[in-house]
C-alpha cells in the first residue's frame, strides 16, 4: 500500500459513483487491547460485503485522512486513513495504520464481492 | 509416550511462541502431529511496517507463512478449516464441536493441545478451547485423550494455579525460532528486537523460548 495522496485516491472514489458496490468497513483496536492495558476500552466494528450505491464520495483532511460516502438514505464514513491501493481486482483498499504499523481502520470498495 | 497429537488453534501463529517447541519434540520422537488451524488470521492488524500486506492479501500471506511454519516443524498434516478470523464465537458451538469430534474419531489422539477456555484472552481462542472441551466431554471419561491447554490471561495463575506441565524444549530451540520467523507478517517487528535480546542471553526471554507450559484440563 502507498501513503494516501488525495489527488490519486479521489478520482478512484469517483469511479464507483452510481454503481452497486460492495463495502468492507472495519475499525479495531485489537482483541488484546484490554489484556495489555486494562484501562483501554476495546471497541471495534466490522461490515463485510455490505451492498451499497453512493451518489457522492469524498476523501479529505491533512493526513490521516477522512472519507465519506453519501448513500441514498445516509452515510458511510471512516477516519484515520493513511494508506491506499488499487489492487489487481480493481478494488479500492484504504486503511489506517497506527504508529506501530498496525491496522486500525479499513474502508474498501469493490464492484465484486470480497471473498 | 504419545501415539498421536492433535493441535487445535484458531490462528496461524498461535502455535509459535508457546507450543512449537513441544510439537517439534513430539515429531522428533516419531509421534504424528495434526494441526487444525481454524482461520487464516484474516483480521490480523500487523501488515508489516511499512505495510507489505493489506486486508485482502493478508489471508494468502498468512497461509503461506503457516505452511512455512509447518515445514520448519515437520508437521505433515495441516488442516486449514476455512473459518473466518474473529467470527468463531458467533458460529454454532454444536457444529464446531462436531468438526472437532470428526477429527478425534478419525485420528484417535492420545493428546490434544488447545487454549484453556476462560483463560486465553482472544474471543476466538476461548471459542476454540470451548469447542475442543465440548467434543472431548462427549467421550466416556475412561477413554478421553489428555488435553493440555495454553492459558495466558492476567488471572490464569491466580485462578488455575501454576501450570502442571513444563517442557524443556531447548534441544529444538532452532526449530522454534524458525517457526516464529516463518510468521513474518506478524512477528518481523518483534523478531528484530528479540534476536538482540537473545544474543545478550536475556533470561526471561530465553526462558520463554526454552520452556513451554501447559495446564492439563480437569474434567469434572
Ligand atoms: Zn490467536
Amino acid at each position: 500500500m502507498d501513503p494516501i495522496d488525495i489527488s490519486k485516491v479521489q478520482p478512484i472514489i469517483d469511479r464507483f459513483v452510481g454503481k452497486d458496490v460492495y463495502i468492507h468497513l472495519e475499525t479495531t483496536n485489537g482483541a488484546y487491547a484490554s489484556h495489555f492495558n486494562e484501562k483501554v476500552f476495546s471497541a471495534g466494528a466490522y461490515i463485510r460485503n455490505g451492498k451499497i450505491n453512493y451518489t457522492r464520495g469524498k476523501i479529505t483532511g491533512d493526513g490521516p485522512y477522512r472519507a465519506g460516502l453519501k448513500i441514498e438514505l445516509g452515510w458511510i464514513y471512516a477516519e484515520g486513513l493513511t494508506h491506499w491501493e488499487l489492487d489487481a481486482k480493481n478494488r479500492l483498499l484504504m486503511a489506517g495504520h497506527d504508529t506501530d504499523g498496525k491496522l486500525a481502520v479499513a474502508l474498501q470498495i469493490s464492484e465484486t464481492p470480497f471473498e | 509416550m504419545e501415539k498421536q497429537v492433535l493441535v487445535v488453534f484458531p490462528h496461524p501463529d498461535d502455535e509459535a511462541f508457546g507450543v512449537s517447541g513441544s510439537i517439534a519434540l513430539h515429531i522428533e520422537n516419531g509421534i504424528p502431529v495434526t494441526y487444525m488451524c481454524l482461520t487464516l488470521g484474516e483480521m490480523g492488524r500487523n501488515m508489516g511496517n511499512p505495510p507489505f500486506a493489506n486486508r485482502e492479501s493478508l489471508p494468502e500471506v498468512r497461509k503461506m507463512e503457516l505452511q512455512e511454519a509447518c515445514k520448519a516443524l515437520g508437521i505433515e498434516d495441516l488442516r486449514m478449516m476455512g473459518l473466518r478470523d474473529k467470527t468463531i464465537e458467533f458460529e454454532d458451538p454444536e457444529w464446531l464441536a462436531n468438526e472437532i469430534t470428526k477429527a478425534i474419531d478419525e485420528l484417535d489422539p492420545s493428546l490434544i493441545i488447545t487454549f484453556y477456555p476462560g483463560y486465553s484472552v482472544h474471543p476466538d481462542h476461548e471459542a476454540c478451547g470451548e469447542a475442543v472441551i465440548q467434543a472431548v466431554k462427549r467421550i466416556p471419561a475412561s477413554k478421553r485423550p489428555k488435553v493440555e491447554c495454553v492459558a495466558f490471561s492476567n488471572d490464569c495463575v491466580e485462578k488455575l494455579g501454576e501450570p502442571d506441565v513444563i517442557l524443556d524444549v531447548s534441544s529444538v530451540q532452532d526449530k522454534k525460532i524458525a517457526t516464529i520467523e516463518a510468521h513474518k507478517s506478524q512477528t518481523a517487528g518483534l523478531m528484530a528486537g528479540m534476536k538482540k535480546r537473545l544474543q545478550a542471553n536475556e533470561e526471561e526471554l530465553m526462558n520463554r523460548i526454552k520452556y513451554e507450559q501447559f495446564w492439563t484440563y480437569k474434567f469434572d
